[in-house]
């Protein structure tokens, strides 16, 4: 490998970009792909996608030659707008799943570090605080408050990201409101069909931390590209 | 089981190789492309080495480190590239010093 392809390698993954380091196996060479920024349909690309979006490298043969794929991904981070007491639940849980964790909530008494230990809490309003966390594919934003003040701008924010999940608590009729409202803020029904709401997979959660584990195995098989019909 | 690698890990990795480099070093990388049973390093580990066999990573654990840093200075030497495997047995694994009977593939390559 050249040195110059590894600094291109390192300078990738220092702007967070998802990339992979293919190397021939057969004659030694290797590139950079970045398949979540073509549309290419080859086969490097195609199982460059599928090993990121597993987070694991893959051999893959393609005429004839063999070529190991390594992967470097971003970190997985998840933003959550409410420091309420699902939020309590669903940090650690995130945590534990290797993501940077962030709540975001205005409101000090909520925001508490004695609520939220070795979590990483943000105190600015929601469209201020994710204008500068910059949400991207390797992220996911999950809303917990329940008040349109602080839900709405963090879904406007996510929509017009690249974020892998939006999740927005709340009932069905809590839910068709807040489509009426992103509605009248001009999004469209397909764009709004990436908000997962009501949120979290129905395994019939009532508790807290029951509603965390439906959550967080909802953004689990959005991370790991399982259509929600087959769960 | 999840084997997502440690980011913090792999920078050290990286950043190692090219620091090595810019210092007029030779410089090799290592890196497990399958592994069989309990290998102790997921696919996609790396490892650098320096000529002068200082390494920064990991592809075993500490396991094979001596037997891939031996190939990877000689291809310091001569370049290009070779695929390591270390098949073991479960009488022979503390020999190599795959303790758990794993086997596992390894790129080794020169840094240009």
């Amino acid at each position: 490998m050249d040195q110059s392809l590894l600094q291109e390698l390192q300078n990738a993954r220092e702007e967070k970009r998802q990339v992979v380091l293919a190397s021939n196996l057969t004659n030694g060479s290797s590139k950079l792909l970045y398949p979540f920024e073509n549309k290419e349909e080859d086969i490097l690309n195609e199982e460059g996608r599928l090993a990121l979006r597993n987070d694991r490298p893959r051999e893959v043969k393609q005429n004839g030659e063999t070529w190991f794929l390594n992967i470097f991904n971003p970190p997985l981070r998840m933003f959550i707008v409410g420091a309420v007491h699902i939020a309590q639940k669903l940090a650690p849980m995130a945590a534990a799943a290797a993501y940077e964790v962030t709540v975001i909530d205005p409101r000090r008494s909520f925001g508490s570090d004695f609520r939220f230990p070795d979590i990483t809490l943000d105190d600015r309003w929601p469209d201020e605080a994710l204008a500068d966390l910059k949400p991207d594919r390797r992220t996911a934003l999950v809303t917990l408050t329940h008040d349109a003040k602080l839900d709405d701008p963090a879904l406007e924010a996510a929509l017009k990201s690249d974020v892998f999940y939006i999740g927005a608590l709340g009932s069905t009729r809590t839910n068709a409101k807040r489509h009426q409202r992103l509605e009248r803020a001009g999004f469209t029904p397909e764009q709004m069909s990436r908000i997962n709401g009501p949120v979290g997979l129905d395994i019939g959660a009532q508790s807290p931390a029951e509603i965390a584990i439906s959550i967080m195995a909802e953004i689990t098989a959005s991370l790991r590209g399982k259509q929600s019909n087959d769960l | 089981m999840n084997q997502q690698l440690e980011n913090a890990d792999r920078d050290d990795v990286l950043k190692a190789a090219l620091h090595w480099k810019g210092a007029g070093k030779s410089v090799a990388l290592a890196t497990v492309i399958q592994t069989w049973g309990s290998a102790p390093r997921p696919t996609g580990s790396q490892l650098a080495i320096d000529s002068d066999g200082n390494m920064v990573g990991s592809v075993s654990g500490g396991c094979v480190e001596g037997a891939v840093i031996q190939e990877a200075l000689e291809l310091m030497n001569d370049g290009g590239f070779k695929t390591l495997e270390f098949g073991v047995s479960n009488d022979e694994a503390w020999e190599v010093g795959l303790a758990c009977g794993g086997k596992i593939r390894i790129f080794v390559e020169a840094l240009n």
